[in-house]
Parts: C-alpha cells; structure tokens; sequence
C-alpha cells in the first residue's frame, strides 16, 4: 500500500467514525439533529476523498465521467425532490424506496466488479468471492422486496396477504437457484451463471415480500433494511472500501435491531411472519364474547364531560388514526385539554404505524411535543391513574384477550387500556381488527363507544369541550 | 486467508458491534428517524459506485456505472434530507401559532427555523 492510498484508507476511517457518532447522538431528541449533521459531514468526507482518489488515479475517461456526474446528479434530484414533498405517513413506502435503490446499487457494484474484466479484450471474468455471490444475492433480493413493499405500502398492490398454491415450492426452488448458481460461480466464471444468480435473486424478493400482509410492514421494513446494510457491507469488501463495510455493519445492525423489536412487538417469529400471514392459516379462535353482550356507544356532548373533567388523559393512537390523517385534529384536542390543566400524554404501541416509530413522527409533525410521547413500557404503570383512556383507531394493540392464551393474538405484549378509570374508543364500526377477533375492551362496562371518522370525532369532540368550558 | 481480508472481517465484526451497541440506546420515539439516518448511511455505496468510473471503458461500464450513480446518489441526498426534515418536527414544546414569534419555540432542543409547512394540515 503506497503512502496515497493509506492516506486515503485513513479518510474514510475519519468518514466512518462520523457514521457512529451521528448515530450515537440519536439517542435524544435534542442532540438527533446535530447526529444528523455529523453523519452528513462523514459523507461529504468520504465522497470528496472518493473523487480526489479518482482524479488522482487519471484513468477515468471522460465519458466516465460525464455518466458519473449526470448519473449522481439526477438520483440527487429524485431522492431530494421526494424527500421534500413526502408526506409524513407515507414515510415507510419513502424508506422502502430507498432500500431498494441503496441495495440495487450495492448489487450493481458487485455484478460490474465480476464483468469488468471479461469485457476487455482477451480478459477473464474476475475472480469470485463469497463476497460478490452474496452482495448480488442480497443486494437483489432488497432491490425487488423494497419495491414490493413500497408498492403494498402505497396501495398499488393489496396490503392483503398474496398467496397462491406452489408459492412455497417456488420460493424454496428460487433459493435453491441462487445458492447452487452462486455455489457453482466459485469453480467457473461464467457470465449466464451470473445472469441466472440476478434474476432469481430477484424473483426470490418478489416471492418472499408478495404473501407477507399490511400489518407486517414495519417488521419487513426493517428487515430489508438489514438486507441492504449487508449488501453494503458486501460491497465494501467486493472493492475492498473500509467505509462501505463500517456503514454497511452499522445499518445491518440498526436492521437487525429494529426487525427483532418488532417481531417482539407482535410475539411473532421472523420465520412465521415471512412463511405465513396472520389468521390465514388454523388460527382462527372464536373470542370469549358472547352474542348478548351490548356494547355502550357515546355522543360528542359525553365524551367531552368525561375529558374536560379529567385530570390525567392518556390518548392511544393507532394506524387508524393516520390513515384518517386525523393526527392534527389529535393534537388540537390535546392541546386544548392540556391548556386546561389536564396532564395529557400519548401511548404509543411499538407497532403503532406501518414502520418503527411512525406514529412518533406523525405526531411530531402534528406539533405534539416529544416529552408527551411515551413509550409502551413507560405508560403502562400509568393508565391505572388515567381518568380516561381515549382509543383512537388502535385496536389489536388494546385487546386483554393478548394476557389470556388461545387467542390469535395471546402473549403480544398490549397497551394496559383496559386499566383506566374510563374508556373512550373512537372508530368507524364494530368491524375487527387485523388479527380478525372481536376486542373484549369494547365489551368493558368502562368503555364508551364513539362511532366517526377519526378526524371527524376529535373535531366533534374538540368542539364541545370548547362549548362546555366556555 | 489474505492479511487484507482478514483486516476487512476484523472492521466488519468489530463495525457490528458498535451498531448493536449504538443503536440499542436509541428510544422509540426516534426509530423512524434512525432507520432514515441509518437508510442514508447506506447511501455510502455512492463511493462504490463511483469507483467503477476507474475502470469503466465500454458501453456495459458506463451503463452499470450510471445507474449505480443514480440509485446511491438518490439514496444518500434524499435520505439525509428527510431525516433532517423529521428531526425538525421534534419538539420539547408545542410551536407557537406561526403568526407568532418563531424563533422562541425550542427550549433546550435545537433552535427552531421555518415552522413546519403543514403538510396533510
């Protein structure tokens, strides 16, 4: 190694060590942003040091160049332009998207690597390593899965679980495609061999993200978020690049770290939730409610006695209530309550949203202040002191039938709701939620039903507590 | 095994590690912000794919090199930008209406800028 390319390892160490400490400032609110800036600062770092490394070598052509620039240029229009106008529930399809372009580009990296030198005259293929097999293998897989999932998440294919008959034989024949491909790619380069490995590496990530349902996202999200850091990391030891393997490590662990929460979040194994989706298989239990059971529906004019009256108000938001785009009405009525004294705060289920921690930002957004957003563990111990739990469409998440096994839904860790003095829950009908049971909260002789649109409801409700207090 | 290898696996394990560890202390409240972060980190490949201009001299090379140019880079710039938009929205108090004062609305958090522009409001 000349004293050039030390030089040059060295910088992207300098780059890499930003990444940890931009990551590590994520661990409050207050320091997140300037995290944000320092990771920024490693990347500008390792790009500039990238170029100069280019310049200095002198063997790029002009035309590599031009492809370079115009190519670097556009993808930072696209990605700045979408990152300017998403909105914030759409966040998960916009980070679906951009695993699928990071792990894409990983696996480019590694199928130029394995062509470049049979492409000159009189070359041979490159040599092959475990590395490139599995970045293409990986970085394929995140590419087509990514942009099913952004696809299910944008609604242009059914959130619903998509199976059909041999869709397992196919996936197991899929995988058993691209190992053997790979396996034989170590004893003789060939180009077609290449070619297959791509494509069933990703017909594997359509297959694998098509029969996984709505409800799942937030752990296949992470998933694929994991997939693309390895694929990074893959490449980083494909061009032998220490940068790409740090940031590659760090967001295959941050993957890895959130898929699991998640899984937890749901008591479901990675594997159940990739092989099967919810209640399609013998699952189904009948729910311990018994037809005769009424349950108690309430006008705005009640609910707003039972809230202004109240001196601590935990809201329990859920998917619901952003697929309304209810979160602003939310936060007006909190607001309004909190301007009256009343300590308000929110309970926020892991899985509350389509991706870790979305209903955070959507209420982030909603002009909440962070301190009011408590984590499920943090509020449980809470609702007991709760004048009024206010439900708003959140459901599988509230059910006690979680504490009690046999049901579809037992040992998933739940928000105590059922612990609250009272209980408001606002939905649209008594239909159930995504695991397919009847909550028993709704049967509690301390709920209250409010039949409305999400955001109609707060208005309503907002309205009359602004009637009675004045 | 090469010496070079066996230094990438060392960075490799030791880099997951550190991840794990980092990251475990992220809150909740923060996740969809991390895994922006984290999405845009990855964006890193941009250096990767820049590398293939080296040695890139036909038509596959520069295809291949543009559209790895183009996924990373979109990648990096756009995930950065989001995450910065989503940090922006966290606040230690609600904002003021934005008729009002604006530059007052953060006590111990960063110093607030623009108001949010509302979106979906």
């Amino acid at each position: 190694m000349d004293s050039f390319t030390t030089n040059i390892q060295l910088v992207y160490v300098l780059a890499a060590a930003c990444f940890v400490v931009g990551l590590h400032l994520m661990n409050s609110p207050g320091t997140a942003r300037r995290g944000n800036q320092v990771s920024i600062a490693g990347m500008a770092i390792a790009i500039v040091i990238t170029l100069v490394l280019l310049i200095h070598d002198g063997s790029v052509t002009g035309v590599g160049w031009t492809v370079l620039i115009v190519g670097a240029l556009l993808g930072s229009a696209a990605g700045l332009y979408s990152a300017r106008t998403v909105q914030m529930t759409a966040m998960p399809q916009l980070v679906s998207m951009f695993n699928a372009v990071g792990g894409g580009a990983a696996a480019l990296v590694a199928i130029y690597e394995y062509i470049h030198d049979e492409s000159a005259p009189g070359g041979v293929l490159g040599a092959t390593s475990v590395f490139t097999v599995l970045d293409v293998i990986i970085g394929s897989v995140t590419f087509t899965g990514s942009l099913i999932a952004a696809g299910k998440l944008q609604g242009i294919i059914t959130g619903n679980p998509i199976t059909f008959t041999g869709g397992r034989a196919l996936n197991v024949a899929l995988a058993v495609t691209a190992l053997g491909t790979g396996a034989f790619m170590f004893t003789t380069a060939s180009l077609p061999a290449l070619l297959i490995l791509v494509l069933a590496s990703l017909a594997f990530g359509v297959m694998m993200v098509l029969p996984i349902g709505g409800a799942d996202m937030p752990v296949v999200i992470s998933l694929l978020n994991a997939f693309t850091g390895t694929a990074v990391a893959m490449a980083g030891f494909v061009v032998d690049n220490w940068a790409l393997i740090v940031a590659g490590a760090l967001v295959g662990a941050s993957g890895g770290i959130l898929t699991k929460l998640m899984a937890d979040a749901m008591n479901r194994s990675l594997a159940n939730i990739i092989i099967g989706g919810f209640g399609t298989g013998d699952t189904a239990v009948a729910a311990a409610v018994s037809g005769d059971v009424q349950v108690r529906s309430i006008a705005a004019d009640d609910a707003a006695i039972q809230l202004a009256y109240a001196s601590k108000v935990i809201i329990v938001p859920g998917y619901g209530l952003a697929a309304a785009q209810a979160q602003h009405a939310c936060a007006e009525l909190g607001a309004l309550l909190e301007s009256r004294g009343i300590e308000v705060s929110y309970a926020i289920h892991p899985v509350a949203g389509r991706m870790p921690g979305h209903m955070n930002v959507l209420l982030a957004e909603a002009n909440v202040p962070y301190p009011l957003l408590k984590e499920m563990d943090e509020i449980n111990p809470e609702f007991p002191r709760a004048d009024v739990a206010l439900v708003i469409g959140a459901n599988d998440v509230t059910n006690p039938a979680a504490r009690r096994s046999g049901t579809a839904i037992s040992g998933m860790p739940i928000l105590d709701v059922d612990q609250a003095k009272s209980i408001i829950v606002v939905k649209r009908s008594m239909g159930s939620g995504y695991a397919g049971i009847d909550n028993e909260l709704y049967f509690n002789p301390k709920t209250s039903m409010y039949f409305a649109d999400a955001k109609k409801a707060l208005a309503e409700m907002t309205a009359a507590v602004k009637t009675l207090v004045a | 095994m090469s010496t070079a290898l066996v230094t990438d696996l060392t960075i490799f394990v030791l880099a997951l590690l550190v991840g794990i560890e980092v990251i475990g202390k992220v809150p909740a409240t923060l996740h969809t912000p991390l895994m922006s972060a984290a999405n845009s980190i990855h964006g890193i490949v941009l250096a990767g794919a820049l590398l293939i201009g080296l040695t890139a001299h036909n038509v596959v090379g520069y295809v291949l090199a543009f559209v790895a140019a183009f996924f990373a880079a979109a990648n990096v710039v756009g995930g950065y930008a989001v995450t910065g938009r989503m940090l922006k929205m966290f606040r230690r108090k609600a904002q003021p209406p934005v008729q009002a004062a604006t530059g007052q609305a953060a006590v111990g958090g960063p110093p607030s800028t623009a108001p949010s522009n509302g979106h979906g409001a």
